[in-house]
């Protein structure tokens, strides 16, 4: 279990480390370098060198890709190309709007999704079990900027609640103060996440609930609902755990569509921003925190699994 | 334990009258499954249901339990538990019986125990939940059980985990499993069918002690015959969903009436005895071996530094197969029969010693073998369910082969498979058709016809019949014989049946841990001098004649060897822990030496061969 655990940790890092590389030189692949863009206007071939050399961007990209992995590594994302200010600035309060909203949904989502699926596998072929296909079917093929229209037309328009986009800071805000802050995008986000969570977790527990020893525990008189939360989602945890990672991953890195729609600025927006002004050092520095967040899920994911099967945790 | 009788005052537990049970089919009309039984079960009696599969004896089992496996329903008659009738009762009407009145046991323990919890718990669960005792009166009670059924180490071995026992064990731990409630009625699907027949001996013994002293009654579903024998009080023939004779046990042993019990009575194996052994006409053989192995050394975990395996499962065997001969290959799960196959065909490089065909090296891995190479050594997999790919007809799945070696396409392919159709005996129009619409026997024919498509010179034979029934697998084993005769392929047949493999292999080799214990013809291996090991496993497979059971373990190779388990050794005698005749500080500290006699028969053991009686 430990060697498990410690060899996961080394394919994360590995992967981390490849994702590096593929991020730095491919950003290198781009046109113009970091000084002549940071010159702009004022670029003579004199500026443009100094510059380079002050940058470190005259040694071989070798050093400079051990330099950038070595900042990065002491949580100096260099200076931003665009705004010349520090890449970290630029992050810091993204960072805390993306947080709240990603967590928030977590924690909303994540419970009622799996419970919605897991009480659809108890009873397969209901009208409920129907009616949640249905609706979550058709909330896999709506896109979210829909979603988020038809909340904003129930809550804010018909309804009278709330603000149809986020206002003000996050700043001494309480935990359901935050909530009520983000309402809509978080709502809108666990409508998203939502649809898989509930479909996965509904055939996870099925494809359990069709194996002989459910059977055996039928025939030993076992009442249902033991069946299922003692017998069966024991065996399912692994395949669910991996789906809930996969979409916590998606909260931080993909709600482009919400954070603009909400208009409160997260790191998609700030990464789009980057592509736009060809603030290749921001770039990276997002990509890399994207890359740890995949890897960080799916390294607690898969401990999670390990730890869910006792032929691991308990070996002969 | 509740002490009812029914509404005659007779003792009867359990009864069907008129059981009818049918699937739904899409078009809504109804097929019938079991088509109208009577029976009855009283108390401290086992009966039997026999029969192939298909028969519904399974379907019939359950309906004890009141339940139906999922697309069939109870269509009319009753089936009555301790006065009542299941037959129109909710699941929440049979709970509270279930586990308590009846318990079920299945035919894999492996499978039937939920792999995330504890043994106990499972054990005791049912008990606990249903309120008939507590968790400490359940657990004693457990212990009393683990006790009874001989199990090692009684007093911790239901904190492990089911992955963390053995094979027999879990079937005994499924009986306490099943008895922990204390039930009237026990039905047991098959349970020792997956077992070795040294553990099944053994596992049989521990059932059959249980049932006497729990004084419970039992339903025992199996298609072996002479485990009937040693088991039931009466027996129930069944085909096709209908009781075709009935009676007790000595009477249908001995005396069959009906066509179809004394058909089932035909198809037990004979003994394995010398004498019996397939003999091939000539006419194919040559001196050279078709395919040979010398001194293969194969495992598992990676290659170590000493360039051997790190988990070293074969030693130094050798085997020669000659043309249109058929070699056995026998032991128990864990002795690396199938790990040789694997090396003949290269799906496991060994990490030491040549395979030869016809005398020139074949590369160790698959991937290295030319296409001719390929061609000539085909495997055929136990089961046929997971070896034919469920999304393509016959038609494809024989085709490929004849593409792929033959280069054959169009008229010319299907004129061959409709001709590879034949000669497995099944209809041409089987072409059309796709594997889940076949039965067991005949998906194990295509997995055949598969094979013999490359035109091979040996064909690997894993377990071919170990999955059928009597009567399919020695149908599948007259054909193996024809074909031999025909094509003169030769055949590698392992099995872990001996009476099957004595009735078809001209030479059999005896693995036991990675090792050859014994190794020669069929005759000289199944007549004295006997490895000990040889010696245990002819004696373990049961005979159809009542008393066997007691008598069998009785023998002093059954004490001592029976409830052994197959461990891979560094050095000494692998068998030394199992065996009646070991020499303590020989054969735990020595490899034994190859003793062989004048006809090529080799027998690795410190004893002289002439204490080997």
């Amino acid at each position: 279990m430990t060697g498990l655990i410690l060899r996961r940790l080394g394919i994360g890092l590995i992967t981390v480390l490849a994702v590096s590389v593929i991020i730095f030189f491919g950003t290198q692949i781009l046109p113009g370098d970091a000084a002549e863009i940071r010159m702009g206007q004022q670029a003579t071939t004199e500026n443009i060198a100094a510059l380079r050399e002050r940058l470190g961007l005259d040694k071989s990209y070798v050093e400079q890709y051990l330099h950038w992995l070595g900042n990065f590594v002491r949580g100096d994302l260099g200076i931003s190309l665009s705004s010349d200010v520090p890449i970290t600035n630029l992050i810091g309060d993204r960072y805390k709007n993306t947080l709240f909203v990603s967590m928030l949904t977590a924690l909303i989502g994540v419970p009622i999704s799996l419970a919605l699926g897991i009480m659809a596998a108890m009873f397969p072929g209901s009208l409920y079990d129907r009616i949640l296909t249905f609706i979550s079917v058709t909330l896999v093929a709506a896109p979210e900027f829909f979603t988020a229209t038809l909340l904003v037309l129930l809550f804010v328009f018909a309804l009278g609640i709330g603000n149809a986009v986020v206002v003000g800071s996050t700043d001494g805000k309480g935990f359901f103060e935050l909530i009520a802050h983000f309402a809509l995008p978080i709502a809108t986000l666990s409508f998203v996440i939502a649809s898989q969570l509930i479909r996965m977790s509904r055939a996870a527990v099925l494809n359990v609930m069709s194996s002989p020893y459910i059977e055996m525990a039928i025939l030993k008189g076992v009442p249902r609902k033991r069946i299922i939360f003692r017998h069966a989602l024991l065996n399912a945890i692994g395949p669910i755990v991996n789906v809930v990672a996969l979409n916590l991953a998606y909260l931080v890195t993909g709600v482009i569509v919400v954070e603009v729609y909400f208009g409160y600025s997260g790191l998609a927006t700030l990464i789009v921003q980057g592509v736009q002004t060809r603030d290749f050092v921001l770039i990276q520095g997002l990509g890399m925190i994207f890359c740890l967040t995949y890897v960080i899920l799916m390294l607690i994911a898969d401990i999670a699994a390990y730890a869910s099967n006792p032929r691991l945790r308990h070996p002969k | 334990m509740a002490q009812q009788t029914d509404r005659t005052g007779d003792d009867i537990v359990f009864e069907a009258r008129d059981l009818r049970i049918g699937a739904v089919r899409e078009d809504g009309s109804e097929l019938p499954i079991v088509k109208g039984v009577n029976f009855k079960v009283r108390r401290g009696e086992v009966v039997a249901l026999i029969g192939e599969s298909g028969s519904g004896k399974t379907t019939i089992s359950l309906s004890a339990l009141g339940y139906c496996k999922p697309g069939l329903s109870f269509t009319g008659g009753e089936a009555i538990l301790l006065g009542e009738n299941l037959t129109n009762k909710t699941t929440d009407e049979l709970r509270p019986s279930r586990g308590i009145n009846v318990a079920y046991l299945a035919q894999s323990a492996a499978a039937t125990f939920n792999p995330s919890i504890r043994i106990n718990e499972q054990v005791t669960e049912s008990p606990v939940l249903h309120g008939t005792k507590t968790q400490a009166e359940a657990d004693e009670k457990a212990l009393a059980l683990y006790h009874a059924l001989e199990l090692p180490n009684p007093e911790t071995i239901g904190q492990r985990y089911p992955h963390q026992v053995s094979g027999g064990q879990l079937q005994r731990l499924m009986a306490a499993m099943a008895l922990c409630g204390d039930p009237d009625l026990l039905v047991l699907d098959e349970p020792t069918t997956a077992l070795d027949v040294t553990t099944q001996i053994e596992v049989l013994k521990a059932f059959k002690k249980v049932i006497k002293e729990e004084g419970a009654a039992a339903i025992y579903v199996t298609h072996d015959l002479s485990v009937v024998a040693q088991i039931a009080d009466h027996i129930v023939v069944l085909y096709s969903g209908e009781v075709e004779e009935a009676g007790p046990t000595d009477v249908i042993i001995n005396h069959p009436q009906h066509p179809y019990t004394k058909r089932l009575m035909a198809a037990i194996k004979p003994l394995p005895e010398a004498g019996q052994g397939e003999v091939s006409s000539d006419e194919h053989l040559r001196d050279d071996a078709a395919l040979a192995a010398v001194g293969i050394n194969a495992g598992y975990g990676g290659i170590g530094p000493n360039g051997e395996a790190n988990i070293p499962v074969l030693r130094d065997i050798n085997v020669a197969i000659e043309r249109g001969k058929t070699v056995g290959i026998i032991g128990e799960s864990g002795c690396g029969k199938s790990t040789l196959a694997r090396v003949f065909a290269g799906l496991l490089p060994q990490t030491g010693g040549d395979i030869l065909l016809h005398g020139d090296t074949l590369p160790r891995a698959v991937t290295d073998r030319s296409r001719e190479q390929l061609q000539k050594v085909q495997f055929v997999y136990q089961m046929a369910d997971t070896a034919l790919n469920p999304r393509q007809r016959i038609r494809d799945i024989i085709g490929r082969p004849l593409e792929f070696y033959m280069g054959l396409r169009g008229k010319a392919k299907r004129a061959r498979v409709e001709g590879l159709l034949e000669m497995v005996e099944l209809p041409v129009q089987f072409a059309d058709r796709y594997p889940h619409e076949l039965s067991g026997g005949q998906k194990q024919r295509i997995n055949l016809a598969r094979a013999l498509a490359a035109e091979p010179e040996i064909v690997l034979c894993d377990e071919v019949t170990s999955a059928l029934d009597t009567i399919v697998g020695a149908n599948v084993i007259d054909l193996l014989t024809r074909l031999r005769r025909e094509t003169g392929v030769s055949f590698v047949f392992i099995s872990h049946d001996l009476s099957t493999v004595s009735s078809f292999a001209d030479e059999i080799v005896v693995l036991y841990a990675g090792r050859v214990a014994e190794q020669g013809s069929t005759d000289s291996v199944l007549s004295p001098p006997y490895h000990p090991y040889t010696k245990l496993l002819i004696s373990s497979v049961p005979e159809t004649r009542i008393g066997w059971l007691e008598e069998a373990t009785e023998t002093s190779e059954a004490r001592s060897g029976i409830s052994g388990t197959v461990q891979l050794t560094e050095k000494g005698c692998p068998f030394f822990e199992r065996c009646p005749l070991a020499i303590a500080g020989t054969c735990d500290e020595i490899a034994p030496p190859r003793r062989r006699d004048n006809a090529g028969h080799i027998i690795e053991c410190h004893r002289e061969l002439s204490e080997l009686g």
